[in-house]
């Protein structure tokens, strides 16, 4: 336990002191979405009818574009070697830096969000949902993207390729995110859309885990 | 399974297959053609548009079919380390991909007279648009690795990562409220389509079958001799 605790801290601590982390994922999921009243232009009822969707795509590219922080500092000064030779599984290093790569990165964008979401005009009804809804999505978001991050790891110029791979399994969040706060601001239950959600994280925490660590042990060879 | 994993067999066994297929394929799909296009009834509602099915189904069983092997492939290459299981996953990604965009493009040219619009945002089309996506980032994967049994690796762990795909298309219609049509075919208490348009359909689909078996053992072969032809030019380079 307190290996997985260390390695958690000390990711926090790289992420703190390097920036690069929270500040720009924040910036970046904010100029997206202020980009959207500027193209679409201000119309009330436009903007809360898309809000939901337009927090959710751009909490996601933010959350995309930092993947390539979780693993490949480590690999590149090979640190990466050195945790794959500790006692502590590949796995349980996975979902350690997954944990931490949440910490700064998703739970920012989820403070974010109801911000940016009364930006985009979206009903109060819709707040606490999407807040709740982003608390299920965003730790699935990482740990799906370690899948992804630990496979083009070794790749020069993989960031494309990452969005590539990491964007068609990141879809069932969106749609389900997004969903449960349309049916909030709808006056419809967002309870079924929130336990889907749900059964992601669930489902995202037993199995990702267990593809990154393949894919990195494929790497480090 | 273990027989084949000698490239040298199995590029004899499927050089003598490979004509058999191919007139296979060509039998199949030219009577299925003609069976569709000729001798089955119009449908009382959708006139004569409907015989967009027997190339629109086939192909997106096709691109399931054909996603599933790639998977029990890559399962194979993974576990065994099986070297041509490796080679024909990569192969079939191609074909898949192309299955895929068939369906999807012969759908939206029914779809907008029988429907009034191309393209709907439904559970069954955005599963399958997530498909070509998954198949083609498959194949970027292959492309991005200088190592080939490296890219084979992990184009392994992408396809199976990728395979939950498979049954959100197959039971999209039934888990949500669709545009498009729920199963007619592959259901537990048999077909409900009438066996006039059923025959017409079973013959293209395995014409498809016998293409995609013909397309296969010609690229796992190219596939193999590129192998043979990197080895080499690797010794040459060495001597």
């Amino acid at each position: 336990m307190s290996h997985f605790l260390a390695i958690i801290r000390r990711d926090i601590k790289l992420a703190l002191r390097q920036g690069g982390g929270a500040p720009l994922a924040v910036a970046f999921f904010i100029l997206v979405v202020t980009f959207f009243p500027l193209g679409i232009g201000p119309e009330h009822a436009l903007l809360e009818r898309i809000s939901a969707g337009v927090v959710w795509v751009a909490a996601l590219l933010a959350a995309m574009l930092s993947l390539d922080r979780l693993f490949q500092a480590d690999f590149e000064d090979g640190g990466l070697d050195l945790l794959a030779l500790s006692p502590l599984p590949l796995e349980l290093i996975v979902v350690a830096k997954c944990t931490a790569h949440w910490l700064t990165t998703g739970l920012p964008l989820l403070i974010a969000a109801p911000v940016l979401a009364l930006l985009l005009d979206m009903a109060p009804d819709g707040l606490a949902v999407l807040a709740l809804a982003m608390l299920l999505g965003t730790p699935s978001l990482s740990l799906i993207g370690a899948i992804g991050a630990a496979l083009t790891v070794g790749i020069r110029r993989g960031g494309v390729l990452l969005s590539l791979l990491v964007l068609p399994l990141y879809v069932p969040v969106l749609i389900f995110g997004a969903g449960a706060v349309e049916a909030a601001t709808s006056a419809l239950a967002p309870r079924p859309h929130l336990l889907i959600l749900g059964a992601l994280l669930l489902a995202a925490l037993a199995l990702a885990p267990w593809a990154s660590a393949a894919a990195l042990r494929l790497n480090l060879d | 399974m273990q027989r084949w994993a000698n490239p040298n067999r199995f590029m004899k066994l499927t050089s003598a297959l490979l004509p058999w297929c191919a007139g296979l394929s060509a039998l199949l799909i030219g009577a299925g053609l003609f069976l569709g296009l000729f001798v089955a009834p119009p449908d009382y509602q959708q006139g004569e548009s409907v015989r967009i099915m027997f190339v629109h189904v086939p192909s997106a069983w096709m691109a399931l079919m054909i996603y599933t092997i790639m998977a029990a492939a890559s399962a194979v290459g993974l576990i065994w380390k099986h070297p041509v299981a490796d080679l024909v996953a990569k192969a079939c990604a191609p074909i898949g991909a192309s299955f895929t965009f068939v369906a999807l493009v012969t759908g939206a040219l029914w779809g907008q007279p029988m429907w009034g619009t191309w393209w709907v945002w439904d559970a069954r089309l955005t599963s399958v648009l997530i498909l070509l996506f998954l198949y083609v980032g498959y194949i970027a994967l292959w492309q991005a690795f200088d190592d080939p049994s490296r890219a084979a690796k992990a184009a392994a762990i992408l396809a199976l990562v990728g395979f939950v795909n498979i049954p959100i298309i197959k039971f999209s219609v039934e888990w949500w409220n669709t545009l498009h049509q729920p199963a007619s075919v592959a259901k537990l208490d048999g077909p409900s389509i009438h066996v006039s348009l059923l025959i017409p359909l079973l013959v293209m689909a395995a014409g498809f079958t016998a293409y995609f078996v013909t397309v296969l053992i010609l690229r796992v072969q190219r596939e193999i001799l590129a192998r043979r032809v990197r080895v080499l030019r690797l010794s040459q380079r060495t001597l």
